[in-house]
């Protein structure tokens, strides 16, 4: 049987992108697609699934919201944690390269979509991407987008920094002057509420990656079922058609 | 739950509740290793007020598809038993399975139920003194039990209308970087290819203790695993851990597959090849 089982792995390098949010970079390397998660184990404490932000080597990027953030964020290099994966359905990229990518980042959110920006400016699509947060300092990873060639908007709630206001209105005017092949989001539910909206009024196919509480990781378990839907397998991606013309 | 119905399964068993909400254990709790599953999730299940009403809307949804609802219930004490039977009965299901059997909170709830004859039998009185025939009620045995036949027989004397075999074998994985059990509760249940033979014997020894339906289970994912199942006696067979490698397509195809063998030994029923290996 396939097996799903932690391995363990140290890590090498601690990036600090805010105050809140962390990357950890991995001796290890999985073969994995964007949007692809993983399940961090430290024995004695909890296993969570968090996204990867590069899967060679494992990166990932981590917000410190409960005890569980708070002791992955304590590692330090050369200390040891457990990783189970790559697991869940990933971003798929579309069949024509005419027109951009539009992706749409809240918060923490954007590991994973620098993983795609990633492989999409490889394969040769333009990349546009907006980065939403409450304020300036909890915007992370704008200059590892631009370093990728992305066209980079930012947006902050309280005016901070970049446009003042929610990523999705600065999505309604790119997508008002430029073409867009589809849109691609991770963060907050709300914000990929709107985003599916936003796509269907623009009749955009949409991919928006979802977090869920998680136990198996595999489809078993059921823990994380939304609406008749596993997010561990049949997501975290969910794929939203375009409406049909 | 409706997708494995859509998927070729004649019935769908939901996941087992309680009077009160359950957060379950902490994670890790289920893993995958090279012969089955191991999980400990800790019976986490929403309480049965919310459990009526996923299983009415479950319900609704299976009808169409001509599949059966099982309803699962456990619990700490006879009483809860008896009053949480009595609640799941708002949801109309087409049977009640009692789960008296898993391994994973053994201090609080499990072992002195399934491991013990009295109290099995008093588990079963009870929640038939709730269910009144509404429903035909099914007891979940365990494997982890030195004299599986005399369990069956003190369910069967106190009036269960079919028994379920099995539940999951207590096992435990060992990290040996950590140096410790995986899962966060260390121990878990056992399921999956691994049990096969295992649960063949325990059905096996069921049928030959009682004369009551028995729906065999662990491991089975092959048309010849199933077939194996109804020849050791079980009268329906169920599915789980295959749904991990396969999805619910595993259903489908378990179905043609079992059709084609029985077509090839020469069987038109079921029946005509339930327990053949006890002659």
């Amino acid at each position: 049987m396939k097996t799903s089982l932690p391995v363990v792995a140290r890590v090498v390098e601690v990036i600090d992108e805010s105050a809140q949010v962390r990357t950890l970079v991995l001796d290890r390397s999985l073969d994995a697609e964007p949007g692809q998660f993983l399940m961090a184990w430290l024995p004695g404490l909890d296993e969570k699934p968090f996204s990867l932000a590069r899967p060679a080597p494992v990166t990932m990027t981590i917000a410190r919201v409960g005890p569980f953030s708070q002791a992955i964020h304590a590692l330090r290099p050369g200390d040891r944690l457990w990783i189970r994966g790559p697991l869940g359905r990933p971003f798929e990229l579309p069949e024509s390269d005419e027109d951009a990518l539009l992706l749409i980042g809240g918060g923490y959110g954007v590991a994973p979509l620098h993983f795609l920006a990633e492989r999409a400016r490889a394969a040769g699509w333009p990349v546009d991407m907006i980065i939403g947060a409450r304020t300036a300092a909890d915007l992370v990873f704008a200059r590892r987008f631009e370093a990728l060639g992305a066209r980079v908007t930012l947006t902050t709630d309280d005016g901070s920094a970049g446009l003042r206001g929610v990523a999705t209105d600065a999505a309604s005017r790119l997508l008002d002057e430029g073409r867009y092949v589809g849109l691609y989001a991770c963060g907050p539910e709300p914000m990929l509420d709107a985003v599916e909206r936003l796509a269907q009024a623009r009749r955009l196919p949409a991919q928006l990656s979802y977090e869920r509480y998680m136990r198996c990781g595999f489809g078993v378990c059921g823990s994380c079922a939304k609406e008749g839907w596993l997010v561990c397998k049949d997501g975290p991606v969910k794929l939203v058609p375009a409406p049909a013309p | 739950m409706a997708r494995v119905a859509r998927a070729g399964a004649g019935a769908v068993t939901a996941k087992s509740c309680s009077l009160e909400p359950r957060a379950g254990h902490p994670n890790p709790t289920v893993l995958a290793w090279e012969h089955g599953l191991i999980n400990a999730v800790g019976l986490a299940n929403p309480g049965v007020e919310v459990e009526i009403e996923e299983l009415r809307r479950t319900r609704a949804l299976l009808r169409p598809l001509g599949a059966a609802l099982i309803a699962s219930i456990f619990a700490d004490t006879v009483e809860n038993f008896h009053r949480v039977a009595s609640r799941i009965l708002e949801a109309a299901p087409d049977l009640i399975e009692v789960n008296i059997s898993c391994p994973n909170v053994h201090a609080e709830f499990g072992t002195p139920f399934s491991a013990d004859p009295a109290a099995a039998a008093d588990v079963t009185a009870a929640v038939q003194a709730a269910v009144e025939g509404r429903a035909p009620v099914l007891v979940k045995l365990s494997p982890n039990v030195a004299d599986l036949a005399s369990i069956a027989r003190a369910v069967a004397a106190a009036g269960a209308d079919g028994i379920s075999a099995i539940n999951t074998l207590t096992g435990m994985v060992i990290d040996v970087d950590a140096r410790r059990p995986i899962l966060a509760n260390r121990t878990g249940g056992l399921s999956g290819p691994a049990i096969r033979p295992l649960a063949i014997r325990c059905v096996y020894e069921i049928y030959r203790a009682v004369d009551l339906p028995i729906v065999g289970m662990g491991g089975v994912r092959s048309g010849r695993d199933a077939v194996e199942m109804i020849m050791a006696g079980a009268t329906a067979v169920g599915v789980g851990s295959a749904v991990y490698e396969e999805g619910p397509e595993a259903f489908g195809r378990i179905r043609t597959e079992m059709a084609a063998l029985m077509a090839e030994l020469g069987y038109e029923r079921l029946a005509d090849m339930r327990g053949v290996a006890h002659r």
